[in-house]
């Protein structure tokens, strides 16, 4: 944010970058490979519905979208109003969920509700311990791993092994404190 | 990627914002002119005052923060409140600030903080247990807002003059009492010069006063579009405002009282450390307005996609 922008009280909504996404199915192999973690296939978008129309009608849009295919596709609000767009597919096919999952934040960017997404999260599984949530961040452009292990707790040893075999392939976010827990995330 | 926006800025309130601080600068240099030419001192008057305001501006999250008696709590302590202000800083962009409950039964929040990486936001237990979740989220990110556009630091500056007017006028004063306006002839010539200091020190505290309060009103609308558009639900900041607002409106008068007489104890009530959301001072614009505005934001909001 500028100067101006400070002194004037304009705060300009911060820009998702939606491409990034796509860089998940060569760090799934390298994460197979440093920690035996499987893609589960489940991959879910959380965005803060906003009021009005405007939502409502691309929220069908969106409906219809997924509907065309048939893989699972399940939408649920959780306690904080936020909405999870949760599809579930074929473990081996990383890159169909991803694009899928692409098309829906593109549908919401072009109808100008960029600014009203959260994060996308892909789930891991396979090696025995609890399952790995990769999160991104939008408004960053960087990726963190997420492992809760009950209510309100997390597994933070996980986490960074993770980020250590991924700090190569995924911009993982430098920044700890940014790493924002989503209790009760779709497929976690 | 063509992304389309529905977050646009408000020319008018922009536009107004600009003039009110212009007329404060402007204030500045007509203020510093007449000093000068009166020949007076100023240094030691523009120390005092800036030091008053430096250390304001470095604690004004503690010194907000122990106003209020709030207390800074853990995400163990205090899931929702965490989990909703780690959810609107990921949706902005920006450092998540320290986060504190005050235990006050009048519903209240506020942010302080002279910058984003030292920002705290609090709520009091009042507010959490009148608001939902919903309307709770529109209070917070209104509060962010005000982080985001550092008001903290924008009024400390602003509300300088005052500072300075109000202290010179009262230098003035206690000078004139104490040996200024007797008859003894070789101090007629410095109290004419004296009592104009005074005047012209008082014509400007009153007007700097009006202009940092007008100035706030505007910060304050800012801090509700930027925060209705953050969320994307401007009628649930709307019905939290009309909640605190009632909630405030039936406090016994006792209680009112006491809150003025804590007002006016401050040097100058312009150096209020937190951005409050309840309309009890004039610092902020009357609810009509506010809600006025969240209404307009709500229907640009509910236009279908093209």
């Amino acid at each position: 944010m500028g100067l101006f922008d400070t002194l004037l009280g304009r705060t300009k909504p911060a820009k998702p970058d939606l491409d990034a996404l796509f860089a998940l199915p060569s760090a799934a192999i390298t994460l197979e490979a440093g920690m035996q973690l499987k893609p589960t296939g489940v991959g879910s978008v959380c965005v803060k519905p906003a009021e009005g129309a405007g939502f409502a009608g691309l929220r069908e849009q969106i409906d219809q979208l997924l509907a065309a295919d048939n893989d699972k596709y399940t939408e649920v609000t959780d306690g904080f109003g936020f909405s999870w767009i949760t599809r579930e597919g074929d473990p081996g096919d990383l890159a169909d969920l991803v694009t899928d999952l692409h098309s829906v934040n593109a549908s919401l960017a072009d109808a100008g509700f960029g600014p009203a997404l959260l994060c996308t999260l892909v789930v891991f599984s396979g090696d025995g311990g609890p399952p790995v949530g990769l999160v991104y961040l939008y408004k960053r452009g960087t990726w963190y791993p997420f492992v809760p292990t009950g209510k309100d707790r997390r597994d933070n040893s996980r986490e960074l092994q993770v980020r250590a075999v991924l700090g190569k392939d995924l911009n993982v976010e430098t920044d700890l404190s940014r790493w924002f827990p989503v209790w009760g995330a779709p497929g976690l | 990627m063509a992304t389309r926006s529905r977050f646009r800025s408000d020319p008018g309130l922009v536009a107004r914002m600009t003039l009110t601080m212009f007329l404060i600068g402007a204030l500045y240099v007509a203020f510093i002119a007449v000093l000068l030419s009166q020949g007076v001192s100023t240094v030691v008057v523009v120390i005092i005052a800036g030091g008053l305001l430096f250390a304001q501006y470095f604690f004004s999250d503690k010194i907000a923060l122990y106003g209020m008696g709030g207390r800074i709590v853990t995400p163990e302590e205090a899931p929702e409140l965490h989990g909703i202000v780690d959810r609107l800083c990921a949706l902005a962009d920006m450092p998540k600030p320290r986060v504190a409950i005050a235990d006050v039964d009048m519903p209240n929040a506020f942010a302080t903080g002279r910058n984003p990486r030292n920002a705290v936001v609090c709520a009091t237990t009042g507010i959490m247990r009148r608001l939902d979740t919903e309307e709770l989220e529109g209070v917070l990110s209104h509060e962010l807002s005000h982080v985001a556009h550092r008001d903290v630091a924008v009024m400390t500056l602003a509300s300088f003059l005052g500072v300075v007017a109000g202290l010179i006028t009262r230098f003035a004063y206690y000078s004139g009492l104490f040996g200024g306006f007797d008859d003894r002839d070789d101090d007629r010539n410095g109290a004419a010069p004296l009592i104009v200091i005074m005047l012209v020190s008082i014509l400007v505290y009153v007007l700097s006063f009006i202009l940092t309060r007008a100035l706030s009103r505007y910060r304050e609308l800012s801090a509700d579009r930027s925060g209705a558009l953050l969320t994307g639900r401007p009628s649930a900041l709307a019905s939290a405002l009309q909640k605190v607002t009632g909630e405030i409106a039936r406090i016994p008068t006792r209680d009112l009282r006491s809150a003025e007489a804590f007002n006016a104890f401050f040097f100058t009530p312009a150096l209020s450390n937190g951005f409050s959301i309840s309309s009890l001072f004039s610092t902020h614009p009357p609810l009509e307005k506010r809600l006025e505005q969240l209404a307009r934001i709500s229907v640009q909001l509910g236009q279908p996609v093209a």
